[in-house]
């Protein structure tokens, strides 16, 4: 049994919505396959918050003008010139149209978050968040005639010389089955939860990382695509992590379990020793390395220390941090050497000069004689209870993916443009974002192809 | 830790949610959790009263069941709001009212109304009770005048008495941080928001029922059972003031005040609770407080009763069913005032005083 579609979208998040409602508004009969179960639809969107468009004057909800050239600037920062930049840029000018094309297909913007005043002026937030924005568009996609399928697993794809014939769908009840498309959209997301996939960069290490989204997120439609000849972007070794609070589950932990404590205090080992400057930069720069950093530590386990008078001064925690009167009593509890976590603190307490705090800047509160230094908002841990988050590398996304052109389509092995094969969001965001991140940009990236992915490939199929 | 499991629960669910906070532009609980990081017993109090049940929130988490996070905001503070009621209804001997509401509601309506009846009966002659009255004063001739005024303004008086001591415990136990009396621009605000329902509306998009669709009619329903019930709360006092100022006795022609604002309220009081009711079984049962079904519905039912009564007599009011439907309109609006501290007309309270406080922190946030 086979059924024939205009455009199959495989996924089922921001990018695989924009691109269905895309096709569909423009003319095509067209199918969703979700891996996931309801529920747990639409893969890291779940867990958006904001997306990055350029606009050129503030809006009810955006504080300010963020100018074409801004958000290119932004880019070449973040990713370090590791970026195409016909297809950055053009998706930034595409950009300034999503921002109210989004809110025709029912998704609600809002103002920045409490606690995300830096965003205000780049980023629009939904109003509810990510699961409430891919409510808004299953529920547009529906009304508008968009087929989609839940547990809907794909097992293979049939593709001759860069052309899509057809999938293999696995479904729970009722087996495998065919579908033939006469286009397909590929938004099926990054391999971050595929583990087995992730040890082959990282080793045994990467036993330890959670991972922040679903654990749905497993890449197998990008590995079939690689293994059909689609030529690959990004580097297959680097991931997204930050570092979020080691007692987070394995799976979709979502954004309540970082921690953005690290600069009030310092972070040790399991051997209680510092390993990196705290203070090196504001947010959200330092925010993006910490889970790198840890990685790189013994059992990639670490420990952000401070004391009591530092609690408020960072959005309350999911967890509530461990406590000790002691600095022995703390280290006790988190199964530290008690001697070696008092004489890191004994020591950094030490070399900690006077300053004039202030956390929204470069500040003068610094270290001198230790190693690594603490160039910022160094103050003394001294007042108890001494407090303590455990962290651990929690993984976002990953950047390996699909080449694309300007039009969304998949490039092939040999350079020559797919016939009728597409790709939009995370399983492409490596185009644009060879390296580094900035906040709403996996959103922007999603829409922006998406919204392509599904145009062309209407076109496509109605010729 | 709390004094309830579900004050706990409620404590748990406001820490992961203040850990989250994409929320925070759908109604006024996220805001208002946002300016604490602990939460007193007040303060879940005070949180659960100011939740309208859009249920917003539950289809937008990333985080309600199945996740193992179980972040379920609606029932928790459904279940929360309930007990509260009982923690602070006055005095405390009859708080236990709120725990088999609606058998407590029925049994007090049935006897209102049997009371009503077996006394229009035993105080009048069958001719009368069975009688065609028309004409000013044709109510009275069942049942005089002082003695109806006497005995429903006690049962108002101690209604208010109750409401009053309830919603002062309550006022009392959320007052921190802000704390003293309530300011008129507070209060105003807080009338505008209860008046419009602002925060019934799952930030923007509407309610929700059975799914993430919204799909929930019940603003609309409960703006025609408020705005009813307050127009014939209207009704009946034009009346009273006709009655002693001018003389004027009831009945009145159709198109006299007090039976135009009646009317037009028995209307929304008959159409807005079977909406109600017909929406709230609709509603996803995860959003639910189910052990207070009972209490919901009997509050509804007892709205329609008297919406439904007072049509009823209106109507029939020249022929010989006037008495007995007399009987039973008076013991349906006894039964609504004396059950009113007990029941679940003490929401519109809590919540009120509840907005006026959320205003208050509003006013005080913007000022600081």
């Amino acid at each position: 049994m086979s059924s024939k579609y205009d455009v199959l979208v495989i996924g089922g998040g921001n990018a695989a919505l924009c691109a269905a409602i895309s096709a569909r508004r423009g003319g095509a009969s067209v199918l969703v396959l979700e891996g996931a179960p309801k529920f747990y639809r639409g893969g890291n969107t779940r867990h958006t918050r904001n997306m990055r468009c350029a606009h050129d004057a503030a809006t009810d909800i955006l504080t300010g003008p963020y100018t074409e050239e801004e958000f290119w600037e932004d880019l070449l920062r973040v990713t370090g010139g590791q970026t195409d930049e016909v297809l950055a840029r053009h998706m930034i000018r595409e950009s300034k149209d999503i921002l109210s094309w989004i809110v025709e297909q029912g998704v609600r913007w809002q103002p920045s978050l409490g606690g995300t005043l830096s965003l205000g002026r780049t980023n629009s937030f939904f109003l509810g968040g990510g699961r409430a924005m891919l409510n808004a568009l299953y529920l547009t996609a529906e009304r508008l005639g968009v087929e989609v399928e839940y547990d809907a697993e794909v097992t293979d794809l049939m593709i001759e010389d860069g052309m899509f014939l057809a999938a293999r769908l696995k479904r729970p009840i009722n087996g495998e089955t065919e579908i033939r498309a006469t286009a397909l959209v590929a938004a099926a997301g990054g391999f971050e939860a595929n583990i087995e996939w992730l040890k082959q960069y990282w080793g045994e290490a990467a036993d330890n990382f959670l991972i922040r989204g679903t654990p749905y997120n497993r890449g197998s439609i990008l590995k079939m695509l690689l293994d059909k000849g689609v030529q690959e972007v990004g580097d297959p070794t680097q991931c997204h992590a930050v570092a979020i609070d080691a007692r987070a589950p394995k799976f979709d932990g979502g954004i309540i379990t970082r921690h953005d404590s690290v600069v009030f205090g310092i972070v040790v080992n399991k051997h209680a020793q510092r390993f990196y400057d705290e203070g090196e930069d504001i947010w959200p720069k330092r925010y993006a390395i910490w889970g790198r950093l840890v990685a790189a530590q013994p059992d990639q386990i670490a420990y952000i220390i401070f004391d009591s008078t530092v609690v408020t001064s960072f959005m309350p925690t999911l967890f509530p941090p461990i406590a000790g009167q002691t600095v022995a009593e703390l280290a006790g509890k988190l199964e530290l050497d008690p001697a070696a976590l008092d004489k890191t603190i004994t020591e950094f307490n030490a070399a900690v000069r006077p300053g004039t705090f202030d956390h929204t800047v470069l500040d003068d509160c610094r270290t001198e004689g230790i190693t690594p230094q603490k160039t910022h908002w160094a103050r003394r841990i001294e007042t108890p209870p001494y407090l303590a988050y455990p962290v651990r590398p929690g993984i976002t996304f990953t950047y390996l993916g699909t080449r694309v052109t300007r039009e969304a389509r998949m490039l092939m092995s040999d350079g020559k443009p797919s016939a009728n094969m597409f790709a939009a969001g995370e399983i492409m965001a490596g185009n644009v974002l060879g390296k580094g991140y900035a906040a709403g940009m996996g959103m922007t990236i999603g829409s922006v192809f998406g919204r392509i992915a599904g145009r062309e490939a209407a076109k496509h199929a109605r010729n | 830790m709390h004094g309830t499991r579900i004050l706990d629960e409620a404590d748990r669910l406001m820490t992961v949610c203040n850990s989250c906070r994409y929320c925070e532009g759908l109604c006024a609980v996220f805001p208002a959790m946002e300016m604490r990081r602990a939460f007193s017993d007040g303060d879940l109090n005070y949180l659960a009263n100011l939740c309208h049940s859009c249920g917003a929130c539950y289809v937008d988490c990333q985080f309600s069941p199945p996740h193992e996070f179980n972040v379920n905001v609606p029932q928790t503070l459904a279940i929360a709001r309930a007990e509260s009621y009982a923690a602070y209804a006055w005095p405390q001997a009859l708080s236990g009212a709120f725990a088999r509401n609606g058998l407590v509601i029925s049994v007090i309506a049935a006897l209102s109304m049997a009371a009503f009846i077996l006394g229009f009966a035993v105080l009048n002659d069958r001719s009368v009770l069975f009688g065609v009255h028309t004409g000013p004063g044709a109510f009275y001739r069942l049942m005089p005048h002082n003695a109806m005024a006497a005995l429903f303004s006690a049962a108002f008086l101690y209604a208010i008495l109750a409401l009053v001591m309830s919603v002062r415990a309550f006022w009392r136990d959320i007052g921190t941080p802000i704390g003293g009396r309530a300011d008129g621009g507070s209060i105003f605000q807080a009338i505008r928001d209860a008046g419009e329902l602002r925060y019934l509306h799952g930030g923007g998009v509407g309610c929700y029922n059975e799914d993430e669709k919204p799909t929930d009619r019940r603003k609309l329903y409960h703006h025609l059972t408020f705005y009813g019930f307050l127009l014939c709360f209207a009704a009946t006092s034009v009346a009273t003031l006709y009655h002693y100022l001018w003389g004027r006795e009831a009945p009145y022609p159709w198109w006299d005040l007090p039976v135009v604002l009646g009317t037009l309220g028995g209307i929304g009081l008959i159409i807005g609770p079977i909406g109600l009711f017909a929406a709230k079984m609709r509603r996803d049962p995860a959003l639910l407080d189910e052990q207070r079904y009972g209490m919901d519905v009997g509050f509804i039912a007892m709205l329609f009763l008297t919406g439904f009564t007072g049509m009823l007599l209106l109507l029939l009011r020249e022929t010989a069913a006037m008495g007995p439907l007399l009987a039973l309109h008076l013991g349906a609006v006894f039964a609504l005032f004396i059950t009113m501290p007990y029941g679940k007309f003490v929401h519109g309270i809590y919540r009120f005083a509840a907005l006026v406080r959320y205003a208050q922190e509003r006013r005080s946030e913007a000022g600081s």
